[in-house]
């Protein structure tokens, strides 16, 4: 009963502790430690990539949209920032600039047309996905461009332990939370997706709405794309082929934001994001085999959002009035 | 114009996909009166309301606000221009607090950032000005009563600094003691000079706050009369452009009842408790009880939608496990559901698949013979439709009632429960469906029938089970008064 009454953020950081003690537990049982520097490393490395993607994607999502095309947004991101340095420092401002350009288009492209022409979000961003896919595979067969030294450190350094790029998601995560809650787009996001006819009739524009969140969704798209640039030196047709976005609506949902959209936000999405990267984290030390890894990450993902799904229904249900078999009525709760 | 108005209507007219709704229809509000429009379900009420309320644009016709000739194409205009609509639907959003939902689209600002402190205050001085005070600006919307959610509504229409507040059937979904709770606030708006617009079918609710009435039939402006010029039966006679005799069927004798149908010992569940309750063929016995009192449960639980876990259910006098709806229907239980666009209907089929959806899910229920029974049951309910390929979503609400009933009848039940069947429909087609809920009694059916509007149970059951917290707390026979009901449903037992 006292469960119920944390919030749902409250209780995914909860059950990331659990994720976090379970894993320390068995990877101590194996013999090792999970909080070595170097898994520590590994960790926070992991949360970095998926991050990025899964807080622009907690956005639409909110919205009750939704956006496949980040994967493609990010390996097209990465070309675009690896030609446009083309190994000068001097060039880092420009192609970062360049990146969030192109990211931004291809989130407003998204935007326009789940927004404007009311097309399925799925439909709409797999497409885009495609175009882009498409784009890149004819375009660029293998690795182009070059990232200076410098703006690689924004892959691999890191302050104590904790790497540059996980700071910087962390940053951008800090600036979600403070976009969804102070801001009247950030705030309008969860009347969209909690009911769009009644943001319409209540003076939102839900058009610009939608867009604003898919235009900021392809933008972190753009952000993954500089890491993933950074990270290999050069830009990367062939990155779309790990299907980050599916990683990313896991973590998401596993934040505890609704799919239908209207509930939910990116406090609980980074924690979505540090379960999937500490579980990444102790596969790799126990070396559980691929197969096994993926199943298991699948079951994990299945289980928590069935549970989530449990909660809903109890909080939207009617509060039981009769309560043991002998059902005498529970003095002092207010019906 | 001799007296100054706040809205002015003049020649409105509006046509959906080349059906005429409304026909050069005038309207006069003016300044603090409460304004009441009432009409049959598709005379054009809602319609009208939507025109002002910036949903519709109309085809032709002028409005004037407050001397300003105005033309709405987006809702915010119309609250722009100081008109605040409360939709029948509620325009609320369940997993926002009221606050938030009161200030949606108008957050207050603070150095271009949400100022929520002020937006808790403002809302805490709306609500006490409005004179309520139970209502927790923080409290979200989705914990929240049917009635305190309409206050909400209110409030939010308030805010907006409205000169013209229009209400669409507000209290459809109250109980009879939740509508005190309205009236206030009503009376509020009119000493504060703020002019209401009220639909609403309820014929006491209209004399018992309406300065004005305005009625509208088949989309074209009937008359607009003072209340205080006109008897409720020449209301009626306006809206229908016939005499209603009276208001409810002739029960059968106590004597003709059949044998049990339905039998509960000792049922309960989450919600519900020791109820003991049996219907007999012929017999409608009525639930009534306060919103949340149980009488929806009691529904549910019968028909397996969150069936008794204690307790024993008889159909015919054979022992029956109500674990599901398929159960039911196989028990020869029928369900015409409260929210029947939600639970009722597939708005995007035709009346036909409608009509078949039960007897074509259920095997056991399914005959040629019943199937082609169909036809002749809609037209014994005097459906109006295109035809039966017309998809329901077209039909007016009473008619989409007819489709619900139909499908149920099909399966030629045992026993049909009735939640709320007359919710959102206008007199005329009330009391067809009254004869009707009457014949299928007198046919062998045992009916057990939910209605917020005491006066429906009062005069349509043969015997009424007054529901308290969950448990039954006192039956009457009928004939049984208000009050006499009143007494159980509030927990004091009647002199």
């Amino acid at each position: 009963m006292s469960v119920r009454r944390l919030d749902t953020t409250a209780l995914i950081y909860l059950a990331l502790l659990g994720v976090v003690a379970v894993g320390g537990i068995a990877v101590a049982a194996d013999g090792g430690n999970l909080f070595s520097p170097a898994n520590l490393g590994d960790m926070f490395t992991r949360t970095s990539l998926t991050g990025f993607l899964a807080i622009g994607m907690t956005l639409v999502i909110l919205c009750r949209s939704l956006d496949l095309s980040v994967g493609y947004t990010a390996a097209l991101s990465s070309l675009v920032a690896a030609t446009t340095m083309d190994g000068q420092v001097a060039n880092i401002p420009l192609g970062i600039a360049a990146v969030l350009l192109v990211s931004g288009l291809v989130g407003a492209a998204n935007g326009a047309i789940v927004a404007y022409l009311g097309v399925n979000p799925f439909i709409t961003t797999l497409g885009v996905g495609l175009i882009i896919k498409g784009y890149l595979d004819t375009q660029y067969r293998g690795p182009a461009g070059d990232v200076p030294r410098d703006f690689q450190r924004f892959g691999y350094d890191g302050i104590a332990h904790i790497p540059v790029s996980t700071l910087v998601m962390l940053a951008v995560a800090a600036a979600g939370i403070w976009f969804l809650r102070s801001t009247r787009t950030g705030h309008h996001m969860y009347a969209v997706g909690g009911n769009i006819d009644v943001a319409r009739m209540s003076g939102i524009r839900t058009d610009r709405t939608l867009m604003t969140a898919h235009i900021l969704c392809g933008m972190c798209a753009g952000l993954a794309g500089l890491l993933l640039a950074s990270r290999f030196g050069t830009g990367s047709a062939e990155v779309y082929t790990n299907l980050y976005e599916l990683d990313a609506i896991a973590a998401v949902v596993l934040g505890g934001t609704l799919l239908l959209g209207g509930r939910g936000g990116v406090a609980g999405t980074v924690a979505g994001v540090a379960i999937l990267a500490v579980l990444d984290t102790v596969f790799n030390v126990l070396q559980v085999d691929p197969f096994a890894k993926d199943v298991l990450r699948g079951a994990i993902i299945i289980a928590a959002v069935a549970i989530y799904a449990r909660r809903q229904i109890d909080r939207s249900a009617r509060r039981p009035r009769f309560t043991a078999a002998d059902a005498a009525p529970t003095p002092g709760r207010p019906a | 114009m001799t007296e100054s108005t706040v809205l002015t209507m003049r020649g409105i007219d509006k046509s959906f996909l080349g059906v005429r709704v409304l026909r050069s229809v005038d309207l006069d509000v003016r300044p603090g009166e409460v304004h009441a429009l009432v009409g049959e379900n598709g005379a054009g009420k809602s319609t009208l309301m939507k025109i002002l309320a910036g949903v519709h644009t109309a085809d032709a016709g002028t409005i004037t606000l407050g001397g300003r000739a105005v033309s709405f194409t987006h809702p915010l205009q119309a609250q722009h221009a100081g008109v605040a609509t409360v939709f029948q639907e509620f325009n609320l959003l369940p997993d926002l607090s009221v606050a938030e939902n009161i200030f949606l689209g108008r957050e207050p600002r603070r150095r271009g950032m949400i100022d929520r402190r002020a937006m808790t205050k403002r809302t805490a001085d709306l609500l006490s000005d409005l004179g309520v005070d139970d209502l927790a600006p923080g409290a979200k919307v989705g914990s929240l009563s049917v009635a305190h959610q309409q206050i909400a509504e209110i409030a939010k229409a308030m805010s907006q600094g409205a000169d013209l507040v229009c209400m669409d059937e507000p209290t459809a979904a109250l109980a009879d003691a939740e509508v005190e709770l309205l009236y206030r606030l009503v009376e509020r708006l009119r000493e504060r000079g703020v002019a209401v617009l009220y639909v609403s079918h309820r014929l006491r609710e209209i004399f018992d706050l309406c300065d004005r009435i305005t009625v509208l039939k088949d989309g074209e402006l009937v008359d607009s009369v003072a209340a205080a010029d006109i008897t409720p039966d020449d209301l009626v006679t306006l809206m229908v452009g016939r005499r209603i005799e009276a208001a409810f069927p002739e029960p059968l004798p106590d004597t003709d009842h059949g044998d049990v149908r339905l039998e509960i010992s000792g049922g309960g569940n989450a919600w519900l408790d020791g109820i003991d309750l049996t219907v007999r063929a012929g017999e409608i016995v009525g639930l009534a009880g306060l919103q949340g009192s149980g009488r929806t449960e009691i529904a549910e639980a019968v028909f397996g939608i969150a069936p008794f876990t204690r307790g024993t259910v008889a159909v015919d006098g054979r022992p029956v496990k109500l674990t599901g709806p398929r159960k039911a229907i196989a028990a020869g239980i029928a369900m015409v559901t409260e929210d029947r666009k939600a639970h009722g209907l597939a708005l995007r089929q035709s009346v036909r698949a409608n009509a078949r959806m039960v007897l074509d899910a259920n095997r056991r229920a399914h005959s040629r013979a019943r199937v082609e029974r169909i036809p002749s049951i809609l037209s014994s309910l005097d459906l109006v439709a295109r035809g039966p390929d017309q998809e329901v979503r077209y039909l007016s609400g009473g008619n989409q009632q007819k489709v619900v009933v139909a499908k149920w009848l099909a399966t030629e039940p045992g026993v049909i429960v009735l939640d709320e069947p007359t919710r959102g429909i206008d007199v005329g087609a009330k009391h067809r469906l009254y004869t009707a809920i009457r014949a299928l009694a007198a046919e062998g059916l045992a009916v057990l029938l939910i209605a917020s509007e005491l006066i429906e149970v009062i005069g349509l059951a043969d015997r009424i089970a007054v529901l308290h917290d969950g448990r039954i707390a006192g039956e009457l026979p009928a004939g049984a008064t208000e009050k006499q009901v009143m007494a159980y449903a509030t927990g004091r037992s009647p002199r």
